[in-house]
């Protein structure tokens, strides 16, 4: 029982930098229908940031997480409007490429300046440790669950309560229509980029303190699994975000925990592949009717 | 209908006259054995690309997985060859690994081909994650280690005699009522549903001929290769295929040729400067997919371009 908290507890930390990436990857799919691959090596972007910011400035925990959030949101803008952009009116396919080889340029852009070699994050937080009984809290798994907490509210707010909140959601859910009503569609797309990169570049600081370890190839893996926790929850769904990437930490690591760790990766697609076939539109995703 | 018209004789002599060139030109050795490697690749790609370009170019359902298959029949292939070291051992490795991918694309094909677009997508890389990580953790696979000193059969003449096959049966595939029916898929399904065609039906038979052939490659490529290990079936794997698919153009059959040949040869141009290649593919890629969405044939055949002038001709003849 003990042990099955501990899984929980270690769980909960993974998926909530799951989550993190999985917003991203969420809203923007519900706003431009793509996958947005290079969302994984925008996470990777963020935790090299991180890196620098802490390695070489000597600044702390939120200075660095602050400085990567921001890196990611102009990095993320800037890929917007550079590769997306000019193709708004083509073949969804066109972009998922254009996706891809905007992901493949990250990686190996990177790859050419910092080298392919995997570097050990700096520790951020002293050691100390919580002990509830026999299971273990440690103070890094309490600032990543209460970092991705907060700005999970943060984005809340954001969605629900501001005018470009409101944009947001009407151009999800009908661009042309929005624009009739005098909405910005370009600004409100390239907001919603610049939100999901910067969490997604907020992920790459929790991973890299959760890890220890980052290297330029390390977003794709984090980046396949947190489009699948998307999936999970229903796929432009916000909440079913956070549920779905929550869910798909403890999986992992309850998959690790009990069984055997080579086959976490095939797990975790597998469960995919389940959903999808029981309920294609995901937990919380809303069923549309075909229209002939 | 006459098998032996004018125009397939023509097809038929210029398959042969390309094979007797390049075979000439390897005996002869002015192509080396780099230049073989750079052929043998491209005519896997061929394989790889004109069976994916099935699926998602001609039947309209995106397939992020087929690197799977590929591993499959690679598998197959090299533990069955590497039992029986023969040319038979080789021949029936290929057959074997080509009709278990095919197999296992129907065992797959059946619950994921009634999603839709992305979450197909999306499911089809799952697949071949799994597939991955099973091959992974099998005994008989030897794990990520691999499998080494897979006897080498594959040479240029079985390399052309199993690309043209499977092109030309491919295209067949396409030419026959079946192939229009899976096009009638691609351009509505309901509609095509609601003219009585088998949507499902089709779309299984339509996986499961593109796994076979993504098998055939698999095999052809482990023969080659004598080398396999998981890790060169993954995600990038596929995407590698669907980008000579979506650059040549979906739904083009020349049009994957082309590409896979145009690819081979770049990647082949960039081999020297090993630091940049990467970055110069992505930004290819980028460019090519802003300028020209639609591939390069978009969803012509070559001998379209030509229509135009002998259109009157083939008027009269009809």
């Amino acid at each position: 029982m003990d042990q099955f908290l501990q899984q929980i507890v270690n769980g909960v930390s993974l998926g909530s930098i799951y989550a993190l990436i999985a917003l991203g990857y969420t809203m923007i799919y519900g706003i431009i229908k793509l996958i947005n691959f290079a969302h994984g090596d925008i996470y990777m972007i963020g935790a090299y940031i991180g890196f620098a910011v802490t390695t070489y400035t000597n600044l702390g925990f939120f200075p660095a997480l602050i400085i990567a959030m921001t890196g990611c949101t102009v990095l993320g803008v800037i890929i917007e409007k550079v590769a997306y952009k000019p193709l708004r009116n083509s073949s969804r396919i066109a972009v998922l490429i254009t996706a891809i080889g905007v992901s493949f340029f990250l990686e190996y852009t990177m790859m050419f300046f910092v080298g392919a070699e995997v570097r050990s994050y700096p520790s951020l937080f002293t050691k100390r440790a919580f002990n509830f009984g026999d299971i273990v809290i440690n103070m890094q798994q309490i600032y990543i669950v209460l970092t991705a907490v907060a700005l999970m509210i943060l984005l809340q707010f954001i969605v629900h309560k501001t005018k470009t909140g409101k944009a947001m959601r009407a151009v999800s859910v009908d661009k042309d229509a929005a624009q009739l009503m005098g909405i910005n569609v370009n600004t409100t797309i390239s907001f919603t980029f610049a939100i999901g990169s910067a969490f997604a570049g907020a992920a790459g600081v929790l991973v890299g303190i959760y890890y220890n370890s980052i290297d330029p190839l390390m977003g794709m893996m984090p980046g396949l699994k947190a489009f699948v926790a998307a999936v999970f929850g229903g796929i432009g769904n916000i909440p079913g975000a956070m549920i779905g990437g929550l869910g798909i930490g403890i999986m992992e690591t309850l998959v690790s925990g009990y069984g055997n760790s080579m086959y976490r990766d095939a797990a975790v697609f597998a469960l995919l592949i389940i959903i999808l076939i029981v309920k294609p539109t995901g937990l919380l995703g809303k069923n549309t009717r075909e229209k002939v | 209908m006459r098998a032996l018209t004018k125009k397939n004789l023509m097809i038929l002599g210029s398959i042969l006259l390309t094979f007797i060139i390049v075979q000439a030109l390897l005996l002869v050795g002015i192509l080396d054995s780099f230049h073989e490697i750079t052929i043998s690749t491209i005519c896997i790609n061929i394989i790889l690309a004109v069976s994916l370009n099935l699926v998602t170019g001609f039947t309209g359902q995106l397939s992020l997985g087929h690197a799977g298959f590929m591993s499959i029949g690679a598998y197959v292939c090299a533990l069955i060859s590497m039992r029986m070291m023969s040319t038979q051992g080789f021949l029936i490795g290929v057959l074997t690994g080509a009709l278990v991918a095919a197999f296992i694309g129907i065992l797959i094909g059946i619950p994921t081909l009634r999603l839709k677009g992305d979450y197909l997508a999306i499911a089809t890389l799952g697949m071949a994650e799994i597939i991955r990580v099973v091959f992974l953790n099998l005994e008989i696979t030897n794990g990520a280690a691999g499998l080494n000193g897979i006897p080498r059969f594959t040479n240029w003449l079985w390399l052309y005699f199993f690309t043209v096959t499977a092109v030309v049966l491919i295209n067949n595939f396409i030419k026959s009522s079946h192939g229009r029916a899976c096009i009638a898929i691609r351009e509505d399904e309901i509609a095509a549903e609601s003219m009585g065609i088998n949507t499902t039906k089709y779309k299984v038979i339509v996986f499961a001929i593109s796994a076979f052939f993504g098998g055939l490659a698999g095999g052809l490529y482990s023969s080659y290769f004598y080398f396999l290990k998981p890790d060169l079936f993954g995600f990038m794997k596929s995407v590698d295929i669907l980008v000579i698919v979506v650059l040549g153009g979906l739904g083009s059959v020349t049009g994957s040729i082309i590409a896979a040949i145009l690819l081979g040869l770049i990647t082949t141009f960039l081999q020297s400067f090993t630091a940049v290649r990467m970055i110069v593919y992505a930004v290819l890629l980028v460019l090519i997919m802003i300028f020209r969405p639609s591939g390069i044939m978009g969803s012509k055949e070559i001998n379209d371009l030509f229509k135009f002038r002998f259109g009157k001709k083939e008027e009269r003849i009809e």
